[in-house]
């Protein structure tokens, strides 16, 4: 009782503008999370404060839910479709339509600053509601976005006075026309940073070059692979102070005095730090770039298909580097190169550049990641595309990195086994989970049976991210994974011999998950719609091309499965091939 | 842990297996709800073939002799695993599997695609370049080009696809590609909603004809750039690839309102 009236008194000796000056230093939304934990009055002025709010799964919740929660937000981020939405493995129209957020948001948050969208679909009409709902729009970002047009582009370039940044990362825009970026008026130079390299078409360069050199503060430059080069050092003298830069397609006549122009152009950009774009190299027109490579933090050359003598070239003189994104080309030489010269390297992402053909097109194996992992020890995020791999090396890198936090492999080919022993590569995952004991994503390829996951649910503590594919061999590997690792929030399974047993035993955990992704598993229809029935907390959807699964046997396995925790109830805008497994506390009509 | 004999332990992992839906650690809840275990009835009795499965293979996998049938099993599951994939990318892997290997779709024909400028004479190295990745493998598949993708929609199947135009060249070539790709998911279709899911005979496949010239039971559409909705195979092949926005496959009844020469009308 006295320890009870000591808290009572403390909260109520400080008043709440001195709580709210606290909470500001506070951005983290787990961290917000705590603190609205703690009591009601801090959950209270702790709702009244938050400034940016982060929905991971735009259909866990309701718009009105945000809203009636947290009055004065200004910064909200939305995820809509699952990962695997990018591998084309979720039918068009599944979802993930942003338009009930904007709607409602145009209403309750008029001073709402920054929208960030992954994997959702927006329309021109939403792009118009934003650009006239909030008077002091600064961010926009789409990553992976959908439907719509430069048209709804000019809306916003002719509206958003106060527009900081455009990021249209990897979205599919229909190019109407280039003309859009002219709607942005004369008077208006407070853009930051501008990422159009998804666009199909040319855009109005003229309009461009007016844009980019009238903005004091641009930061960030992405162009689209349709940008001419020899209009870039133009371009680059207009904006000699940029950090980032993507080029368009790094190729063009030879003509020496583009050259000459491209490196001068360079050699005045101080402050450049990241580079990317580089389609259709013309590895004689790299050199132009050297004069900014020692001060390069980052490097995005996963367009670029020049081979590993140029590559090497290149990257030996970015000794400051800390991320690189590049094609096998680089081949296992040029990683030995990277390991020797870039020793503040952080994030390596090797992508294929011949992910259809049966052979190796390339000397990339699993040599390069060893040399990357013993060379650089602040490696902690690896993706890696090869043809081979040994649980002796999987071993090596496990040992040299126990830092590392992020590690996805891809055998291309499904189920390979280790080429050396031709046993799984269950051990050197194994070794992966267990001496890297930060790792927080995790994916999965190669010969795997059911120990790699019993490895998994032992050691893999922190994991939140697993991708799986082509593994296992039944439902015990599953079981592992559910019951083992405590961490974890999305699993994304495709093509894996589990069924209902490891599902059905670990149901209760899927609602501390965000997700949970099978698709041509064995999961029965019966399953489902008893997970569905007994968990209404949870919205288990089946997705089947084939029609309405009650047409089929119980026991007959649907072909796709998302299931993730909610709070709004089923949703409303599913296309035809989607069904919801109802709950029994709904009411039927 | 380790005290429990082999017995002991391999009933707990049992145990462990043992359905039941409630929060982690709570042991006996199942055994309070008996009428959930009536409906989990079905699944324990196909579940015990699987335990044993699972014990065999835990005794085993040190071995080498289980790897040779996974060679074999991984042949045959990657024929099973073949979905019906966008047919407009020529693979020389047994059979494409969808959304394998992960890359997302602007990765893709990076070594094959070239600028849309000619190569000047100076330049050669760009041209070797290109010829030395291409050495020595096998044929270059003929995406060449950045890939023209456009949705396709046709009547009766919920869900569309995509389809590279720049795969095709020639309006039969698309038209056939249209057949491979909607055949069978509109058999598939018709089979769910004529029978009910009963496992009997099916009717074979139709094959998808007359999609070019109105003599078919369905009819090839598309959107042009103007938002016009136009017949495929009316205007030269570039020129239809130049303006081609969408494709639809209408049913030819849904035609009936307008005759050919209306839509000749229409577009001109």
């Amino acid at each position: 009782m006295q320890q009870q009236q000591k808290v009572a008194a403390l909260s109520y000796s400080f008043p709440e503008e001195v709580l709210e000056h606290v909470f500001s230093f506070i951005d983290s939304t787990k961290d917000r999370g705590s603190i609205s934990l703690v009591c009601k009055s801090w959950y209270e002025i702790e709702r009244w404060c938050r400034r940016r709010v982060f929905v991971g799964n735009c259909y866990a919740i309701t718009p009105a839910m945000v809203i009636k929660r947290f009055p004065k937000v200004r910064s909200i981020t939305l995820k809509g479709k699952p990962h695997f939405a990018d591998f084309n493995l979720v039918p068009e129209g599944w979802g993930g339509y942003v338009c009930p957020w904007i709607k409602a948001m145009a209403v309750a948050f008029p001073c709402l600053e920054e929208i960030k969208l992954k994997r959702m679909v927006i329309s021109d009409d939403c792009l118009d509601l934003i650009a006239k709902s909030f008077k002091n729009f600064k961010v926009l970002v789409l990553i992976s976005c959908e439907g719509f047009t430069t048209d709804g582009l000019a809306s916003i370039a002719a509206n958003c006075r106060n527009l900081r940044e455009l990021d249209l990362r990897e979205s599919e825009v229909e190019d109407i026309c280039g003309h859009w970026l002219s709607h942005f008026p004369d008077s208006y130079t407070s853009l930051v940073s501008l990422n159009i390299s998804c666009l199909a078409n040319e855009v109005n360069f003229p309009a461009l070059e007016r844009l980019v050199s009238r903005c004091p503060n641009m930061h960030t430059l992405r162009l689209n692979r349709a940008a001419p080069l020899d209009k870039l050092a133009n371009l680059l003298r207009g904006a000699p102070q940029l950090v980032e830069l993507g080029t368009g397609a790094y190729t063009s006549e030879m003509r020496p005095e583009v050259f000459t122009n491209l490196a001068a152009a360079f050699s005045g950009c101080k402050q450049m730090k990241g580079l990317s774009g580089f389609w259709d190299v013309l590895p004689s027109y790299l050199p132009a770039v050297y004069p900014v490579c020692s001060r390069l933090t980052s490097l995005n050359l996963s367009y670029a298909t020049i081979q590993s003598p140029d590559l090497i070239k290149l990257v030996g003189q970015c000794q400051s580097l800390q991320r690189l994104w590049v094609l096998d080309y680089i081949e296992d030489a040029g990683l030995d190169m990277l390991a020797a010269s870039c020793k503040d390297l952080r994030e390596l992402r090797v992508f294929p550049s011949d992910p259809f053909g049966l052979e190796a097109n390339v000397a990339l194996t699993e040599q390069g990641l060893v040399s990357v992992s013993e060379g650089c020890p602040k490696l902690h995020s690896v993706l890696y595309f090869c043809r081979q791999m040994t649980n002796a090396a999987l071993n090596t890198i496990a040992r040299n990195r126990p830092n590392m936090t992020r590690f996805r492999l891809c055998i291309i080919e499904p189920r390979t086994p280790d080429y050396l022993t031709l046993q799984s590569l269950d051990s050197g995952f194994g070794a992966i989970v267990e001496h890297c004991k930060d790792l927080q994503r995790l994916s999965l390829s190669g010969l795997l049976t059911d120990r790699v996951f019993e490895h998994i649910g032992t050691y893999a503590k922190k994991l939140e991210m697993l991708s799986v594919a082509f593994a296992g061999d039944s439902d015990l590997g599953l079981h592992h994974v559910l019951s083992g690792c405590d961490n974890l929030r999305k699993l994304e399974i495709r093509d894996c011999p589990f069924g209902d047993k490891a599902l059905l035993a670990n149901a209760a955990k899927l609602e501390t998950m965000r997700s949970l992704w099978m698709s041509s598993c064995s999961v029965s229809y019966g399953a489902c719609k008893l997970l569905g029935q007994k968990l209404p907390r949870l919205n288990v959807e089946v997705i089947d091309e084939r029609g309405p699964p009650n047409l089929r046997p119980d026991s007959n396995p649907v072909e796709k499965l998302y299931i993730y925790r909610t709070i709004s109830g089923p949703r409303l805008d599913m296309p035809g091939y989607v069904w919801t497994m109802e709950d029994d506390s709904a009411y039927l009509e | 842990m380790n005290e429990m004999s082999r017995n002991e332990r391999e009933s707990s992992e049992e145990r462990k297996l043992e359905l039941r839906l409630g929060p982690p650690g709570v042991e006996d809840w199942f055994h309070t709800h008996n009428k959930q275990r009536i409906s989990f009835g079905n699944y324990f009795s196909s579940s015990n073939n699987g335990f044993q499965h699972v014990r065999g293979n835990k005794e085993s996998s040190s071995s080498q002799t289980c790897c040779p049938k996974r060679v074999e099993l991984q042949n045959g599951d990657n024929n099973k695993v073949t979905a019906v994939s966008n047919t407009s990318q020529k693979r020389t892997a047994p059979g494409p599997v969808v959304g394998w290997p992960p890359i997302r779709s602007f990765r893709k024909n990076l070594a094959t695609s070239s600028s849309s400028k000619p190569s000047p004479p100076e330049s050669q190295t760009q041209q070797d370049m290109h010829n030395n990745v291409s050495a020595g493998k096998k044929p270059i598949d003929n995406n060449y080009g950045k890939g023209l993708f456009v949705k396709i929609n046709m009547d009766g199947v919920p869900i569309g696809r995509k389809v590279d135009l720049n795969a095709y060249h020639s309006y039969d070539n698309l038209s056939s590609a249209v057949d491979d790709l909607f055949r069978g998911l509109l058999k598939a279709q018709r089979d769910s909603s004529a029978c009910g899911g009963n496992n009997k005979k099916e009717e074979e496949e139709k094959v998808i004809t007359g999609l070019l010239d109105g003599s078919g039971e369905y009819t090839l559409v598309y959107e042009d750039n103007e938002g016009d909705r136009m017949l495929v195979g009316d205007v030269p092949w570039h020129m239809f690839v130049s303006t081609v926005k969408r494709l639809r496959v209408l049913k030819s009844t849904e035609l009936s309102a307008f005759t050919r020469e209306s839509w000749n009308l229409i577009v001109v």
